[in-house]
C-alpha cells in the first residue's frame, strides 16, 4: 500500500486573511460563498493544486468535499463518534501537512483513504490494540467458532439481516474483528492489502474475517431469537 | 495431508473455510455440502452477512464544529512554523 510520504511539503506562508468557512461538500460548482476567484468555477485538479500550493480556500473546499467520506471511514473503524470525530480532524491535519507530497500516482481520493486508514491504525496502536497478535498461529478455535453456532436451519440469517442489528453486532465486535471486518467486507479491501496495513499475514487476516462474520452471525441468531429485528 | 472431501468431517470443513470463502472456489458443489445442512446453511449465513456489510454504514455527516476545529489546528500549526522566504 502507498505509504504517507515524507514530509517535504512546500512551506505555506501564514496568510490569517486568507482563511475561508468550508462550502458546502459536492456542490463544488456552487459554492455558498461567492469569493475572488472562488474554487467552484475551477475543476478538481486546479482545487487540488491550490491547495498543494498552500491556499487556504481551496483546502477548505477539498475538506467539504470528501469530508463525509473521511469520517464515515473513521466511525466504521472506531465505532465511537468522538473519537471518530478526533481522527477525521487528524487526518485533515495530516493531509495538511502532506499534501504537497501527492504527486498524482493513485487518485486524490484513493490517497486520502489511505492516509486516513493509517491515522486510524496509528491511533489503534497507541491505544493498545494488539494488532500485531493478528498474526498469532492461526488454529482453528472451536471454542469461539462455528460449531457452537450451529442451529436448525430455521435460524438461517438468509435474507433476513436487519441493517441496524448487524451495525449494532459490527459495533459490539472486539476492535481486532472489527477493523479487518470493516476493511474486507465494507470497505472492499483484498486479504494481501489488509495484510500490508496491518503487518500480519494474509491467513490471519482471513482468519480474523472469518471469526468476525461468526460472532457476527451468533450475535445476530441472538437477535433473531429474542424477536428483536 | 489430503482429506477425501466427502469424508471431510464439519470440523474439518469449517476449519478450511477461511480459506475458501472468497477464493472463487465453487462452494456450492462441495461434496461435503452435499450431505451437511448445517455446514451449508453456517456458509449461507456468512456470505449472507458479507452481502449485508456492502450495504452497512451509510455516509455520516460531521458535525459542522469539525472544521472549526481542524481550521483552528492548521492556525496554531502554521503560527509556530518559521516564517517561509
Amino acid at each position: 500500500m502507498p505509504r504517507t510520504r515524507s514530509r517535504n511539503r512546500t512551506p505555506v506562508a501564514p496568510r490569517p486573511e486568507a482563511v475561508f468557512r468550508p462550502v458546502p461538500a459536492i456542490e463544488i460548482r456552487e459554492p455558498a460563498k461567492k469569493v475572488e476567484q472562488s474554487p467552484a468555477v475551477l475543476s478538481d485538479a486546479e482545487i487540488l493544486t491550490r491547495a498543494q500550493a498552500g491556499d487556504h480556500q481551496a483546502f477548505a473546499h477539498l475538506y467539504s468535499l470528501h469530508k463525509r467520506r473521511i469520517y464515515s471511514l473513521c466511525l466504521r473503524m472506531v465505532g465511537n463518534v468522538a473519537e471518530a470525530e478526533d481522527l477525521a480532524q487528524e487526518a485533515f491535519l495530516q493531509l495538511h501537512r502532506k499534501i504537497a507530497t501527492f504527486r498524482g500516482d493513485s487518485a486524490f481520493s484513493t490517497w486520502l483513504h489511505r492516509l486516513s486508514i493509517n491515522v486510524v491504525l496509528m491511533h489503534l496502536r497507541k491505544k493498545g490494540l494488539p494488532l500485531t497478535s493478528l498474526d498469532e498461529a492461526m488454529e482453528p478455535s472451536f471454542d469461539d467458532g462455528p460449531g457452537r453456532s450451529f442451529g436448525a436451519p430455521d435460524l438461517s440469517l438468509t435474507g433476513s439481516i436487519d441493517r441496524l442489528a448487524l451495525e449494532r453486532a459490527v459495533a459490539a465486535l472486539p476492535a481486532g474483528y472489527r477493523l479487518i471486518f470493516v476493511l474486507h467486507d465494507v470497505e472492499g479491501f483484498e486479504h494481501n492489502e489488509i495484510a500490508a496495513m496491518l503487518d500480519c499475514s494474509v491467513g490471519n487476516s482471513k482468519s480474523q474475517l472469518h471469526k468476525a462474520r461468526l460472532k457476527l452471525r451468533d450475535a445476530l441468531r441472538i437477535s433473531l431469537r429474542q424477536g428483536g429485528r | 495431508m489430503d482429506h477425501d472431501p466427502k469424508s471431510l468431517s464439519c470440523r474439518e470443513f469449517q476449519s478450511q473455510l477461511p480459506d475458501l470463502i472468497g477464493s472463487g472456489a465453487d462452494l456450492e458443489n462441495h461434496p461435503h455440502l452435499q450431505s451437511c445442512n448445517l455446514c451449508r446453511a453456517l456458509l449461507n449465513d456468512l456470505e449472507t452477512i458479507a452481502e449485508a456489510a456492502r450495504q452497512l454504514f451509510p455516509i455520516q455527516q460531521p458535525k459542522d464544529t469539525l472544521w472549526d476545529r481542524i481550521e483552528s489546528a492548521i492556525r496554531e500549526e502554521e503560527s509556530s512554523q518559521p516564517e517561509a522566504e
